[in-house]
């Protein structure tokens, strides 16, 4: 009876998780759209209810309701499979992630070992796409984002291991308490080359704008889901925008100090004492999230060529000269590296 | 029932089965997908055992980077399976051999193993604490540090000697130099002719 029970308990947190994430991913296209817009001198979606609000809802509906389109001579097999392949680890990876200080679905002590392994897993529906689509484009566009995935997820890699090393734990929940003592205690000041170099590397995983060679609408009309349509296509939409809210969550984790209040050990602390963890961490999130729309509205596609070696010779050189600056300091018992 | 008697058993049998198709398969890239499969359900075994650093990093280093490679290899090369399966017959002696050694050693040692020993190596060397990865990072830092820092050295080999295999310097390479790009300036690109230029 108690194994029931708990299986139920489990399946309530999941949905409190899950049916969030898919409203904020459709706001999030929405405000994509609106934000863009904004800073591109245009209006963004304005003729579904008010503002365009219900925008999202009208796309949904819209891409439930398509044919789902197979392409002749495709690997009928894969290429339904890839999007589930893309879709399962971006959803999988929340239940690790402590939404407040009391609410996270499975707080395991390997927490930051088990996200790298299941972000490293995305790749595999990006490739599949694009070889089982049968199509050039979208072959050539998982040819791209598989190396660019592959290079990334180095850098990406080693700043978390400087986090880590600051933090002395796996888990999240300890990498966000040893952070306390107010803004100035968040790894981003001791660890600021791992923060930024983490953040570029996130957007690179997301294959978004600055990055998004893998899209790339002008050179391969729209990488590896070309062939996609309906249901599908809208796995791989879902996918991408979960995996960005994702990054920039764990950017508010490992870096910004999670559900901590910014002003820990100052005099407005008492002012806002009465706020919840869950609602510092969701204006961080938004935050990074806002960055990340930035981004692609401000700044042009990079070369392939350039794309590869930011990854290599810039960032893996950084990252490992500062992982090993930090053993230094931790081997020195130097403060705020280093935590008892 | 046990739940992880039942897990174990469903993994074993996906484990089983998969590792099978990897060999049978006809399609290359269906192949390494049932080996990215078999991995997978291997870690779950590993995580039935409480090895959740192991089981992790399987997934991370094998499934996450070494089998996207293997798969882009695979998908890049247009390989003929029928010419690849010919010599079934001709090498299967040599394939039951190889089969029958290993099974045999293995069942050998781990049958000698748990007769001699009433409880496993690792209690015999005093750990930490209960968690696994603490525990694991401990004793290679430690106990097998020395076996630790000769795998390391055995890597670097390996990437310095791939490096080398690979790096071919020829005059059909086509190579950017990033400081000549950033150093351009508008002289070198742009040849602006003007109309009392061409009158003359």
């Amino acid at each position: 009876m108690n194994i029931i029970f708990l299986i139920l308990d489990i399946l309530v947190d999941i949905i409190m998780v899950v049916l969030p994430l898919f409203l904020i991913v459709a706001y999030t296209t929405y405000s994509e759209r609106k934000i863009i817009g904004f800073m591109q001198s245009r209006l963004g979606p304005t003729r579904v209810g008010p503002f365009g609000f219900l925008q999202p809802i009208a796309d949904v509906i819209k891409l439930l309701t398509k044919e789902i389109i197979l392409p002749s001579n495709a690997n009928k097999g894969l290429f339904l499979t890839a999007p589930i392949i893309m879709l399962v680890p971006s959803l999988l990876v929340w239940s690790v992630i402590p939404l407040s200080e009391y609410f996270v679905i499975a707080n395991i002590n390997a927490g930051l070992l088990f996200i790298l392994a299941l972000t490293s897993l995305s790749v595999y529906g990006v490739i599949l796409a694009g070889w089982a689509s049968n199509s050039k484009y979208a072959f050539l566009g998982s040819m791209r984002s598989a190396a660019q995935i592959i290079a990334y997820e180095i850098a990406m890699g080693f700043a978390l291991v400087g986090v880590l090393m600051a933090a002395g734990s796996l888990n999240l929940q300890e990498i966000i308490i040893s952070q306390r003592g107010g803004m100035f205690n968040w790894y981003w000041l001791p660890l600021f080359p791992l923060f930024v170099i983490y953040f570029i590397a996130g957007v690179a995983e997301t294959n978004r704008a600055p990055f998004d060679v893998s899209e790339g609408e002008s050179e391969i009309v729209a990488g590896f889901h070309v062939e996609y349509s309906g249901v599908a296509f809208a796995m791989f939409f879902l996918a991408e925008y979960m995996n960005l809210i994702l990054i920039s969550i764990l950017v508010s984790i490992m870096f910004f100090g999670g559900w901590l209040s910014p002003f820990e050990n100052t005099f407005l602390d008492i002012y806002f004492s009465w706020i919840p963890g869950f609602i510092w961490l969701s204006i961080k999130t938004l935050f990074f999230i806002f960055i990340f729309l930035w981004l692609r509205a401000t700044l042009p596609r990079y070369r392939y060529d350039q794309i590869m070696r930011l990854g290599w010779k810039i960032f893996l050189p950084i990252t490992i000269i500062w992982i090993f600056l930090e053993g230094i300091m931790i081997y020195y018992k130097i403060e705020p590296w280093f935590i008892i | 029932m046990n739940v992880e008697i039942i897990i174990f058993y469903i993994f074993s049998l996906l484990l089983l089965s998969s590792s099978i198709a990897v060999v049978t398969l006809n399609n290359p890239v269906k192949s390494a997908i049932s080996l990215v499969f078999s991995f997978f359900s291997s870690a779950i075994l590993w995580l039935l055992l409480n090895a959740e650093f192991l089981s992790i990093i399987l997934i991370l280093v094998y499934v996450g980077a070494v089998m996207v490679l293997f798969l882009f290899v695979v998908m890049m090369l247009d390989i003929n399976i029928s010419q690849v399966q010919e010599g079934f017959v001709k090498y299967l002696p040599i394939g039951i051999f190889v089969f029958a050694t290993i099974a045999g050693l293995l069942s050998y040692f781990f049958y000698n193993q748990f007769e001699n020993s009433d409880d496993n190596i690792i209690t015999s060397i005093d750990l930490i604490g209960t968690d696994n990865t603490k525990n694991l990072g401990y004793l290679l830092y430690t106990e097998y540090i020395l076996a630790f820092e000769i795998a390391a050295i055995i890597l670097l080999l390996g990437i310095i000697s791939a490096i080398t295999l690979t790096l071919k310097k020829s005059a059909t390479n086509k190579y950017q130099n990033p400081s000549d790009q950033v150093n351009v300036s508008k002289k070198d690109r742009l040849l602006i002719i003007r109309d009392e230029d061409r009158i003359k």
